[in-house]
């Protein structure tokens, strides 16, 4: 007897006599099955063609690439022809490193290459093991080591010089080394048979997922000062950070939640019956298959969350996108903003689009 | 607990009935809460402290002075000398304008982009995941920025674009004809909802007596009678003219149409694209997730592709597509408070100015978060209602 599945699958459609070239074959297939599908084909690439020459047009043959320093004259006489690609090698330090000394950039610099040492580190699914979170213990001290310096000889740079991609990089990285402990220390409460902590949980969840973050920034930078006693002052990249940290949290945990919803009742009971307390029986037998269940949309909120530090822009802290914006006030450069954003864009892009490959690998090997 | 549940462990009394479990569990949430409201009474009174160091009084009382700032851009009318409240009203309306519009555009082409991304055609299919990919991958408040230098770089008024007549675009904002609303169109627009409203308890009424007896009653009839026929009736009874302004350039300005502010072009384009891309992602699982069988069937049964996707297909992929989908509407709800960084009066904004001016901080953000909050809870309502009418029927 055949099973079920044995059964051939009824064709689709009368095939075509498979005969001609292979590229015809393909473009047939592909491009020209009906004749609506086979004009729509013509309309899109005349777009497409029309597209890529303007843009090549403007970004390629008409773009100025170098031109002498702090002159932007070429710039200016070839403006809606083409585009001024030597702003970037003029303004480049800036924009990744902020008002960081000159002289200093080299630490920033490491920083940022530290961080993504750590990121790809952390994605190897061979060293996730006890010693990676001392990993990114030593390798987060040491950046804040490179930052501040103040010892082994560096000179000392107080926060408020700090600037560009190793500010976004801060601001996203601590927020996930500390958004995500509290994540799962609230999903855990959400889903606590304590009728306070419940209620709690809930509560910070709802209030901070219901709200823009632009708001939470707002009260970080506004209010913040307001709720701590006299005299006591700190700083306002601190203060955006813990905003950040609590909105990380907020959305972690329900990601984290929907885990732990995911892991069978016969877990639960399998570490009770070993006598296992509360949270022995959470950090070993419970998280470590509910995080597992939940790593492709962690890995999308985590990208989510990168994007979203951005945000500080409105309340004045030097991230990427800020010191982008701030490198186009120099009146003789303040028309070729487009290609500084650009520029910004292919940075950020890069790393999401690296993350959201990843989180698709993920997806296809989980379950091994 | 039921009776085959597990077996509770023996309980060891210490305290008469209280066992040790119910004890561990008071002692933590005693801890718990008692931190909490140590934190909050903690940083109340520095509050309070520093209020009255800065002499700043507390109350929401400054919402009837008189505001003094300009909105540029506004649906209701409104001058400096109107009150705060009045100001916060105009810019809770200027983000739902931004919210509404851009909730309506980005599903549209959200969905025309999901089902293109599942198109046969391999040149469509390749463009749509492009545009999904790029506009995911890059922050919306850079694409956000990014518009809005595209808007002020257009050519000023004079030389405005004109892609089709009447449709100016320069860096003034898009500029469209439009038909003056007053009060006699207003008449013909409410007769219009009221015969929707007459429609959809007719069509309900046709609907049931077809499950009884199974005979087809075609609904279109009454449609036309209570949408077209019976406004227009109105319409010229009333004498209603239906003028179409068209906008023309006079001196260094535009008069006539309706305007949309380079700053609102702007947020409604970022939101929009931003947005689809999310919404494309959301309808093409959606779609891949309705069996091939039930394609096969309705194939089966000869029916005609639209009243396939109709009445087979997009009803069961609606059950995997509204509840994320409700997600992103309050996504771009929310995110339309980055409207602050590029200077378009939402309530994010007027309610920083207010800030600004009356230092009236706890105030100013407890009125942006309860705004939010509202809107928030008002889109998960309606969009949990809709799930529950469209969730699948368990017998």
């Amino acid at each position: 007897m055949t099973a079920i599945a044995d059964i051939p699958e009824a064709p689709r459609a009368v095939r075509r006599p498979q005969i001609g070239n292979p590229v015809l074959r393909w473009l047939r297939t592909n491009l020209f099955s009906s004749i609506p599908n086979g004009i729509l084909s013509v309309v899109l690439l005349a777009v497409l063609a029309k597209g890529l020459f303007s843009f090549v047009q403007w970004g390629i043959a008409n773009a100025v690439w170098v031109t002498p320093a702090n002159d932007s004259s070429a710039c200016r006489a070839v403006r809606g022809l083409g585009a001024c690609w030597a702003i970037i090698p003029e303004k480049y330090r800036f924009i990744l490193f902020g008002t960081y000394p000159f002289d200093e950039q080299w630490r920033p610099a490491l920083a940022v290459l530290l961080f993504i040492a750590l990121f790809y580190l952390s994605s190897r699914r061979a060293l996730w093991r006890r010693e990676l979170a001392y990993l990114w213990i030593g390798a987060l001290a040491l950046i804040s080591m490179l930052m501040w310096g103040g010892i082994l000889g560096l000179s000392f740079v107080s926060q408020d010089r700090w600037g560009g991609l190793p500010v976004t990089l801060i601001l996203a990285t601590f927020g996930l080394a500390f958004g995500f402990p509290l994540g799962i220390l609230v999903a855990l409460g959400r889903r606590s048979k304590l009728p306070a902590i419940r209620s709690l949980s809930v509560l910070y969840v709802e209030l901070i997922r219901g709200v823009p973050l632009v708001s939470l920034l707002f009260m970080a930078s506004v209010m913040f000062p307001l709720f701590m006693p006299n005299g006591f002052n700190i700083d306002k990249l601190l203060r955006a950070q813990v905003a950040i940290i609590l909105f990380a949290g907020a959305y972690l945990a329900e990601v984290i939640r929907g885990g732990l919803q995911a892991v069978p009742r016969g877990q639960y009971e399998a570490a009770e019956a070993l006598g296992l307390s509360y949270w022995r029986k959470n950090r070993l037998i419970v998280l470590p298959q509910a995080i597992r269940h939940v790593i492709p949309p962690l890995v999308n909120t985590f990208i989510a969350f990168f994007k979203d530090t951005s945000l500080v822009l409105i309340i004045g802290i030097f991230d990427l996108l800020t010191t982008a914006k701030t490198a186009i006030i120099d009146p003789a450069w303040q028309q070729f903003s487009v290609e500084v954003y650009i520029f910004v864009a292919v940075i950020y892009f890069v790393f999401c689009f690296a993350m959201s490959r990843y989180s698709r690998s993920l997806e296809a090997t989980s379950g091994r | 607990m039921t009776s085959d549940g597990p077996r509770p462990p023996p309980r060891r009394r210490f305290f008469g009935a209280f066992g040790q479990r119910e004890l561990k569990g008071l002692f933590w949430q005693v801890l718990v809460v008692g931190i909490v409201v140590a934190v909050i009474v903690f940083l109340w009174s520095n509050t309070v402290t520093n209020l009255s160091v800065r002499r700043i009084t507390t109350g929401f009382a400054f919402l009837g002075r008189e505001a003094g700032m300009p909105i540029a851009d506004s649906l209701l009318a409104y001058n400096p000398r109107d009150s705060y409240l009045w100001a916060f009203v105009v810019g809770i309306a200027n983000t739902l304008r931004v919210a509404v519009i851009g909730i309506v555009l980005a599903t549209i082409l959200g969905t025309v982009i999901g089902i293109s991304r599942l198109s046969a055609n391999w040149l469509l299919s390749r463009l749509a995941a492009v545009y999904v990919e790029t506009l995911r991958d890059i922050p919306l408040l850079l694409q956000l920025l990014f518009w809005y230098v595209l808007m002020q770089a257009l050519p000023a008024a004079r030389a405005a674009w004109r892609p089709i007549e009447g449709v100016f675009l320069s860096n003034r904002g898009l500029i469209l004809p439009a038909i003056p609303i007053g009060t006699p169109q207003l008449w013909v627009l409410g007769t219009a909802v009221l015969g929707l409203v007459v429609f959809y308890v007719i069509r309900r009424r046709l609907i049931a007596q077809q499950m009884r007896d199974g005979k087809p009653r075609p609904a279109w009839p009454f449609a036309l009678g209570l949408l077209v026929v019976l406004p227009a009736a109105v319409s010229v009874l009333l004498g209603v003219a239906w003028t179409i302004e068209w906008p023309e350039l006079r001196g260094f300005n535009f008069v006539g149409g309706l305007t949309l502010a380079p700053e609102y072009f702007a947020l409604v384009i970022a939101l929009v694209t931003y947005t689809s891309a999310f919404i494309a992602e959301i309808v093409r699982s959606g779609i891949q997730s309705v069996p091939r069988g039930q394609w096969d069937a309705a194939n089966a049964l000869g029916l005609r592709r639209s009243f396939m996707l109709r009445q087979i297909i997009l009803p069961q992929a609606l059950r995997v597509i509204v509840p994320p989908m409700t997600s992103q509407y309050l996504n771009l709800t929310k995110n339309s408070s980055l409207a602050v960084a590029i200077g378009y009066q939402d309530v994010v904004s007027i309610a920083n100015t207010t800030l600004n001016q009356t230092g009236q901080a706890i105030e100013a953000i407890a009125l942006i978060m309860a705004v939010f909050l509202t809107i928030s809870l008002g889109i998960s309502f309606f969009m949990n209602w809709y799930n529950s009418r469209i969730a699948l029927v368990e017998r």
